[in-house]
């Protein structure tokens, strides 16, 4: 462990169990190796010595909770993050929405939307924003909050440019933001058609059909039976033929419902519900 | 030890291990009864040309990065992809985590080492190479504390020696042995 902070599985469980009955959050399928590691480093940045601690601040400090929560979760994140997945959602999966009248999008997990923004320059340049309605989701939030807000610390902008002109952008990338002191905000058209709501994965359900979900890289803190069941939640919320994307190290091929996608683009992970 | 109680052979690596850990596998006859992870540092946006060397010396073994909860079988090579910690579930499949680098290095073998300790305890053996760094000796304490069996190169076998030694210097059981040596233990696995 990067800390001394050592943690029993029986440990795990009761913070577990206690962070549902106190805060209503279910981790109880999360990836039991990596969420160790997770609660064990925020006990080390909290400089707590025993799970008591832990469990003493998490039922009598409110904002505890918060900054629990924010650290807990792995938010990175970046703006064309894998550019080759959004050049093959160019080429590949772009072209076939225009056919749509209204086109809905759903990125679930969206954290601080930077994913969001870079769908939204993509719909764009194809011509298909203004009959787009994208809906952005997140388990946290704070996340929500800064997502909403659009902005960019203006040192990142270099690489995210980078990623744009990877991805086949071949705008000028400072088009879609204006600096303003250290930040890049992102122009207003592509926030404003964004609903940012809460949804958390495990728990709740379908709320409308998509031509396009992406969840990628939220997965990857589940076990098998949640990504499972959330396979199953993108399925039903997917109308035929809709798309899913998923992280590129992730994959549908450990799921039940395997059979019910094609892959269309296996480096990429995007896969289409069949009919 | 027989051949039957060994159910996963972990190798760790940093600079200079490159050469010894395509000797290691060249040691593995195919079919062999247990699942090989390989966890090397390798710099940040170096596309994984690893995997095809490993890939060419050996055709007949598959060398592959694994997927996110992709199940562990026998008689396969994973290799840590980069960038993410390498762990393994008790369901025995392989968990990704994009969590902060440990000490520099994602993937971290000390985490990956840590985990193997903790699912598989005694049916797990670590071997640790050249490297410039001190990873991998605390994820080395884990394995022998959990009954498996420790295995560094011998420091004046590799190109860089602070790895493997700084891991002797914290775990008095491991054994020093040279590449051949390690190799010829690989191979005894097997038959
Ligand atoms: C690493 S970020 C991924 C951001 C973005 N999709 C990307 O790939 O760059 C993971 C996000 O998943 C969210 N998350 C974790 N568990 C969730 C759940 N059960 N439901 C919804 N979101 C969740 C976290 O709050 C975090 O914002």
């Amino acid at each position: 462990m990067d800390s001394q902070t050592q943690l029993t599985a029986e440990e795990l469980n009761e913070i577990i169990q206690l962070i549902y009955t106190q805060h209503g959050y279910d981790f109880s399928d999360y990836a039991r190796s990596s969420l160790l590691r997770r609660v064990a480093r925020c006990m080390a940045i909290a400089e707590f010595k025993t799970s008591y601690e832990l469990k003493y601040n998490l039922i009598n400090d409110k904002s505890f909770f918060a900054w629990f929560l924010e650290t807990l979760t792995v938010n990175v994140t970046e703006m064309f993050r894998d550019p080759i997945f959004y050049k093959e959602l160019r080429e590949k999966v772009i072209p076939t929405l225009a056919s749509y009248p209204i086109i809905k999008v759903w990125h679930a997990g969206c954290a601080t939307g930077e994913e969001v923004y870079s769908m939204a320059i993509l719909l764009q340049e194809a011509g298909l924003l203004s009959r787009t309605k994208m809906y952005a989701t997140d388990l946290n939030p704070v996340n929500l909050e800064r997502a909403r807000q659009g902005i960019i610390p203006l040192k990142l902008i270099k690489e995210y440019t980078t990623n744009y002109i990877k991805s086949g952008g071949t705008n000028d990338f400072s088009a879609y933001y204006t600096a303003q002191y250290d930040n890049a905000i992102i122009h207003k058209q592509y926030r404003e058609g964004v609903v940012f709501a809460r949804h958390n994965l495990a728990v709740d359900q379908v709320f409308n059909e998509f031509q396009l979900i992406c969840c990628r890289n939220v997965m990857i803190y589940f076990n098998q039976e949640l990504q499972n069941r959330a396979v199953h939640l993108f399925h039903d919320s997917l109308s035929p033929l809709g798309y899913l994307a998923i992280g590129i190290k992730e994959s549908l091929l450990f799921t039940d419902i395997k059979e019910q996608f094609e892959a269309i683009s296996p480096l990429a992970r995007i896969y289409r519900r069949k009919k | 030890m027989t051949k039957n109680s060994v159910d996963i052979v972990v190798i760790g690596g940093s600079a200079g291990s490159i050469p010894v850990i395509c000797e290691l596998i060249e040691a593995l006859s195919s079919p062999f009864d247990f699942a090989v992870v390989v966890v090397i540092h390798r710099s940040k946006n170096v596309i994984s040309e690893m995997e095809q060397i490993l890939a060419v010396k050996r055709k007949e073994i598959m060398v592959k990065e694994p997927d996110d909860k992709e199940p562990i079988q026998k008689n396969c090579v994973y290799l840590a992809p980069q960038n993410y910690h390498l762990l393994i579930e008790e369901t025995h499949s392989f968990c990704l985590d994009y969590s902060e680098p440990v000490s520099y290095s994602r993937p971290s073998i000390d985490v990956t080492f840590e985990s193997i300790a903790e699912i598989y305890t005694e049916k797990a053996v670590a071997i640790l190479l050249s490297g410039a760094n001190g990873d991998g000796s605390h994820g080395m304490a884990e394995i022998i504390a959990r009954g498996g069996i420790g295995i560094v190169q011998e420091p004046s076998t590799a190109e860089y020696p602070v790895m493997p030694q700084l891991s002797l210097d914290a775990n008095a059981a491991a054994k020093a042995w040279t590449p051949a040596q390690i190799s010829a233990y690989i191979h005894t696995l097997n038959v």
